[in-house]
């Protein structure tokens, strides 16, 4: 297991109180694995991603831990984090496209950050160059400034930058929602290229698109209200799901592989549970055609394969 | 960026030619007789004088000749350096009154404003960094900024003038000396020069410290600095661009304010007696004296354009997001 993640509880301090935006989050991540996370927005899929590289000011690590290849990841130890975020772990943001600092040219701010870690520019350049030509960037971008990158260039930018120091993991959050469709292919395919290369190890790429992401992850995980669903290789997931909230999800897809049908797309009624303070027992219960009376206490996660799992009181029957 | 600049220029040169053809034209709308009430409400005693003014005035304002032909008249005097005469200090002309109360002015404001940004922006910048600090200095650039100048100032002249006697309390040096090179005078201007400085430079700040620290703060909140910090960053490397990218608007907002040097001081020198294009445009006032008026309205104006341009020059090139968007965007 390159990525272990055990009942991990980060919360977000608000004057109200705490947003439960991880509520016991456990899953594993094999080598060389690409799982895509997916979830309606606000389910957390964000703060999990950055619980594993940095908290920022208002999130507060309340339980749970995670081991990276082996050895413990500081999670809630900013500065030992420290040694760990860029080499280890490494992260494509969502808003890639102001990730880089807008008056710095960006040979310049990689040249920066590099020193900065510890590393030689002049050594890394060659790798750099040529990691950039794998992306369809020429090293003339280096004497470029942001702004003079169309969005996609920036993307593919941010992405060579982020996993230049090899990391064994690669939180990739968002990265095609920005992009127009044919751009969109090109960046899935970059990722998967980066794994075969070994520029990273595995992935966690989160994504609204399950279409898309079908098309590259190994696996894929479900997330509903800071709490995760179901996990599974990404063909069970897309065609034989079996938490009610996984099939609604799949169901609201225009046929995956398919042309738009004439079939109406299905939403599903209904808001998730907002995360202050989450309703006991299943947090789907509210909106799921199945649900029942044990669905008031926690459903268990249980395991339908030796790599699927999924926390519904129906799939336990 | 050459059209961008060129563009601002006649902007600028437009706005000159308007404010000067008003300048030209306001004695001439006044009602009545401007030449008579000019030598009538200043006591031109001497009646030769008065005569030798009159007949200059009638000639300059030369009312014999078109409105068109006073108005290139007016251009052409203007281009050689010619403001007229003043009637208030006659028989000196207006260009070197004003020229003589320039350096006041100049060396009053430009210190005042040059300090008070690099130490409120040094302030602005710890300050958003250091919990400690922000508790101090924000409520005190915050105190700072809401005084009212005419305030402050009257408290400096009275505790530093008159309660400790420290430093003279009005003037720009002392009645008795002669303005000359030697160090006594150097010295005694440099009393004098003090309290108005201090007061200058304590008004401004605070503003320029609450600026830079609340821009120092969104820039370390902002998406580069996110990103930097997830990749482990040192927080001296997410500073430094914060920094600098904080300066940027400051860097034209300097440029800005001292675009109103030149006419900026008028309550700070009134309040402590100090000689300079501020006191010099009340006595103009007082004194109806339209030429000085319009001389140093003319400074005004061109003190304010020449500034604003050089915020503009600022603005472009300092930062590389509007240097390259007026370049027209490449690959
Ligand atoms: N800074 C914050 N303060 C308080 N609550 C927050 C903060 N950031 C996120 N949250 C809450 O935490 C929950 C999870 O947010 P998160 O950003 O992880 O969602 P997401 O799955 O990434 O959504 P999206 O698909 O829209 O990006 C949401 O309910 C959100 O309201
Ligand atoms: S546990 Fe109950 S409410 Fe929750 S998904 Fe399963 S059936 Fe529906
Ligand atoms: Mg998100």
């Amino acid at each position: 297991m390159a990525l272990e993640v055990e009942d991990l509880r980060v919360h977000y301090r608000t004057l109200r109180g705490d947003v439960r935006a991880l509520d016991g989050v456990s899953f594993g991540l094999a080598d060389g694995e690409i799982m895509g996370l997916a979830g309606e927005s606000g389910c957390g899929k964000t703060t999990l991603g950055k619980s594993l590289i940095r908290l920022d000011g208002r999130m507060r690590h309340v339980g749970g831990r995670a081991v990276l290849d082996g050895g413990e990841l500081p999670i809630a130890d900013d500065k030992a984090m420290n040694r760990r975020r860029y080499r280890d772990v490494s992260i494509i943001p969502q808003y890639s496209m102001s990730a880089m600092n807008p008056t710095r040219k960006i040979g310049k701010l990689t040249a920066d950050l590099l020193r900065a870690k510890g590393e030689s520019f002049r050594e890394l350049r060659p790798e750099l160059v040529r990691r950039l030509e794998l992306v369809g960037l020429s090293e003339q971008v280096l004497d470029n400034y942001p702004i003079e990158l169309s969005g996609g260039m920036k993307q593919r930018m941010v992405m060579v930058l982020s996993t230049l120091l090899d990391p064994s993991l690669l939180i990739a959050d968002e990265v095609t929602s920005a992009l127009d469709v044919s751009n969109q292919k090109a960046v899935a395919e970059t990722l998967v290229r980066f794994r075969e290369l070994g520029f990273v190890k595995s992935m966690v790429v989160v994504t609204h698109d399950l279409s898309l992401v079908y098309q590259i992850a190994d696996s894929i995980m479900i997330m509903y209200a800071g709490r995760i669903v179901e996990k599974g290789p990404a063909d069970t997931i897309i065609n034989a799901p079996r938490h009610p909230y996984t099939r609604a999800l799949i169901e609201a897809l225009p046929e995956v592989g398919l042309e738009y049908g004439d079939r109406r797309l299905k939403s599903i009624p209904g808001k998730p549970p907002q995360l202050l303070n989450p309703p006991t027992g299943c947090r789907f219960r509210d909106r799921c055609e199945l649900a029942h009376d044990r669905c008031i206490e926690d459903p268990p996660a249980v395991d339908l394969a030796p790599d699927h799992t999924a926390s519904c009181w129906k799939v336990v029957d | 960026m050459g059209r961008y600049f060129r563009r601002k220029l006649l902007i600028y040169g437009v706005t000159f030619f308007i404010a000067v053809t008003i300048n030209f034209a306001i004695p001439r709308l006044m009602p009545g007789d401007p030449v008579a009430r000019m030598l009538n409400r200043h006591s031109v005693s001497n009646s030769e004088s008065a005569a030798a003014l009159r007949t200059y005035f009638e000639d300059v304002f030369g009312f014999d000749v078109p409105l068109w032909q006073q108005y290139l008249n007016y251009w052409t005097a203007l281009l050689q350096g010619d403001l007229g005469v003043s009637v208030f200090a006659f028989p000196s002309p207006v260009s070197s009154v004003v020229l003589d109360a320039l350096p006041y002015t100049i060396g009053l404001l430009v210190p005042a404003i040059l300090l008070s940004w690099i130490v409120g922006n040094g302030l602005g910048a710890m300050a958003a960094r250091s919990k400690w600090l922000d508790n101090s200095v924000l409520p005190l650039g915050y105190l700072l900024t809401a005084v009212p100048y005419m305030w402050l100032a009257i408290l400096l002249v009275w505790s530093g003038g008159v309660l400790l006697d420290w430093f003279p309390a009005a003037r720009g040096y002392s009645l008795s000396m002669q303005p000359n090179l030697s160090w006594a005078f150097f010295v005694d201007l440099v009393h004098h020069w003090f309290l108005p400085f201090l007061s200058l430079f304590i008004v401004a700040l605070g503003g320029w410290a609450i600026g830079m620290r609340n821009l120092v703060i969104y820039e370390l909140e902002s998406d580069y600095s996110n990103y930097l910090q997830a990749l482990g960053a040192p927080r001296r490397l997410v500073r430094r661009y914060a920094f600098r990218n904080a300066m940027l608007p400051q860097i034209s907002g300097l440029a800005l304010q001292l675009g109103v040097v030149v006419g900026g001081a008028l309550v700070t020198e009134v309040v402590f007696a100090y000689p300079g294009l501020g006191s010099l445009l009340l006595n103009a006032i007082n004194n109806q004296d339209f030429f000085l008026l319009q001389g140093i309205l003319l400074f005004i104006v061109i003190g304010v354009l020449l500034f604003n341009f050089l915020a503009d020059v600022a603005f472009v090139l300092v930062d590389p997001r509007t240097r390259l968007g007026l370049e027209g965007g490449q690959s």
